[in-house]
């Protein structure tokens, strides 16, 4: 309905759209108008349609990575210590293996690009907030370190250049294993990003949990003693880390860890854990055959925490009511503190 | 930098009181900046076959059907009744931008107009700013592998001209202009509104002290946030990364102390 009238100058009385009133014919306004009764309707989200854009990062190439990135790490950590403390067997399958695992997972990472030819660009610049830039500084000094140290194990050749990148290595190892916890937390992922308090300490855990599997894995009984001892340590750590993680998360953030596809595999990696952990303990020290499977239900443990964490944040960034829910409680305690 | 080496800050204010749900914005768009098409499909989420924004949707028109009267309703209008909500959703451009932020490769840049814009030419298609964004808008495109997102016409602003949605808006519904001006008129629009009967009109992104420091493209919006598919309080998600930072550390020290008392707790070989 318009307002205006056409004369010969032209338009009169014109209002521009943008003054419209809502809901009052021809913008004329309505002073004291009655205020809604009818209560809110009852929408929490846009057709159920997801807040957030869903990751479109794939789960072999980076939960994969975050599983192998944590194993390399950890593994050269064990190995600087089997070095040192003469384990030769033990000290050449860490370093070996880390090379393996952070060549793999750095394959991974390539592959998962958009444009796998602009990989460089992720050394165009030095980023600290962003944490897959300050990886790829850390990969950047880390691999060709492990790949030395793995080099000279393997050959006997540069026994001094080697023990210094055994040493290198290990000194990244652990930043290596723990960056990626501080990549997914920031996000707005809602079951990554509020569990970052914990994330680090699950994900270093769950590296050793692998790194001390490899060692019991390649390694003869009698020099596995350390990585049988950092299984412990790194179950303990990651398993609580997880019940701290969620319980701080609560609900309905947690759920994705314990419902689902992706609680499925953090309970039968949960079972692995405990289980190569404690027969790895308790018989690994014994029998060889029993440290090998020991050492593998570690490492596939490992891998499957990975896998199962970032199934949970897909599930969770699939969730308006992971988004909303939370956000619309901060606003309430916001505004009732405001009032109080 | 001072306001004499560059322009002021420049942005959108979505009037979504006066949106008519025409998707000019969406047309005007794809056709200035050549977004290919992504799929013709039927939703049946009202009028919305667009869905959301992403690579290829850089506006976004929302239809929201309520069984709400729409407030000083018109003659004849009965409680019960239908009221349609429509809005023209956008980039946010924010201030704490976390996509910028989180870029690994600097491909996403501020420019001097205060926008958030993709370096094409620089992104390698890593993915991480799609996560990071508070409201979902920047996403990868298929076949090209690179993220994409409103530019807010940044091709456009450097010759002086208006983004194509905010010149084919018919009702005015999308305004741009200098961010200061904007959030003037858009506190006076509001008022505006209360008086007139609308209570339920509120601003969004439009504050400096919320947890993206204000949106360069904000909203004038008739209900909640979420009934848009907005988040209603947004944080960006590197205001925790110091900290996120620090624990990474202490954990990183944490497993190393572990494998060195593994090797120190126990007997030589």
């Amino acid at each position: 309905m318009s307002t205006s009238d056409v004369t010969r100058e032209g338009l009169k009385g014109v209002q521009p759209g943008r003054d419209a009133m809502v809901g009052v014919p021809g913008g004329k306004r309505r002073r004291g108008g009655e205020q809604p009764v009818v209560p809110d309707a009852k929408f929490s989200s846009y057709y159920g349609k997801p807040v957030i854009n869903q990751p479109v990062w794939k789960a072999p190439d980076i939960a994969g990575y975050f599983y192998l990135g944590g194993l390399a790490g950890a593994s050269s950590v064990l190995g600087l210590g089997a070095h040192i403390t003469d384990r030769p067997a033990l000290a050449k399958s860490c370093k070996l293996g880390a090379l393996g695992a952070i060549s793999l997972g750095t394959v991974g990472l390539v592959h998962d690009l958009g444009k796998p030819s602009r990989f460089i660009n992720m050394l165009r610049v030095f980023k600290p907030t962003s944490p897959m830039n300050i990886g790829s500084w850390l990969l950047s000094a880390y691999a060709p370190a492990a790949g030395v140290a793995a080099f000279a194990a393997a050959t006997g050749r540069l026994p001094k250049v080697g023990a210094f990148a055994t040493a290198g290595a290990a000194a990244f190892g652990p930043l290596v294993s723990s960056y990626t916890a501080a990549l997914i937390c920031d996000t707005a992922v809602p079951s990554w990003h509020e569990g970052f308090r914990e994330m680090p300490f699950v994900f270093v855990g769950s590296s050793a949990t692998a790194a001390a599997g490899l060692g019991m894995l390649a390694a003869p009984v009698a020099e596995a003693g350390p990585a049988r001892r950092a299984a412990v340590a790194g179950a303990a750590l990651e398993l609580g880390a997880s019940q701290l993680l969620e319980r701080r998360i609560g609900k309905p953030l947690a759920d994705p860890y314990h419902q689902g596809k992706s609680g499925m595999m953090m309970r039968v990696a949960e079972g692995l854990t405990l289980a190569g952990t404690i027969g790895g303990v308790v018989l690994g020290r014994r029998s060889r055959v029993a440290a090998a499977v020991c050492g593998a239900a570690l490492m596939a443990a490992s891998a499957l925490t990975r896998f199962a964490i970032f199934e949970a944040g897909m599930a969770s960034a699939q969730d308006p009511a992971h988004t909303v829910g939370p956000q619309r409680e901060r606003l309430e305690q916001r505004s009732s503190a405001k009032q109080g | 930098m001072t306001a004499d080496h560059h322009p002021p800050r420049m942005g959108f204010f979505t009037d979504t009181s006066v949106c008519i749900g025409c998707k000019a914005c969406e047309v005007a768009c794809k056709e200035w900046n050549n977004i290919p098409e992504d799929g013709l499909n039927f939703t049946g989420m009202s009028y919305d076959n667009t869905e959301g924004l992403g690579a290829d949707t850089w506006r976004h028109v929302a239809f929201i059907e309520q069984r709400k009267p729409l407030a000083t309703q018109v003659a004849g209008a009965e409680e019960g009744d239908l009221r349609w909500l429509m809005a023209s959703d956008v980039c946010k451009h924010c201030t704490h931008a976390a996509c910028l932020d989180v870029c690994p490769t600097g491909a996403l840049v501020r420019t001097e107009f205060g926008t958030v814009v993709v370096q094409e030419d620089v992104c390698n298609g890593c993915g991480y700013c799609i996560p990071a964004c508070p409201y979902g808008v920047i996403d990868q495109r298929k076949d090209d592998g690179r993220a994409w997102k409103c530019t807010l016409c940044y091709d456009r602003l450097q010759v002086g001209m208006e983004p194509a949605c905010a010149k084919a808006c018919p009702t005015d519904s999308i305004q741009f202009g200098v961010l200061d001006e904007l959030r003037e008129r858009a506190a006076t629009r509001v008022e505006k509104l209360h008086e007139a009967g609308v209570p339920d009109a509120r601003l969004y992104g439009h504050d400096p002290d919320d947890g993206v420091g204000g949106d360069g493209a904000f909203f004038l919006l008739l209900d909640e946030p979420e009934v848009y598919g907005l988040p209603p309080d947004p944080v960006v998600t590197t205001r925790d990364l110091p900290s996120m930072w620090r624990h990474v550390g202490v954990a990183a020290i944490t497993m190393a102390a572990g494998i060195v008392a593994a090797f120190a707790c126990g007997r030589r070989p």
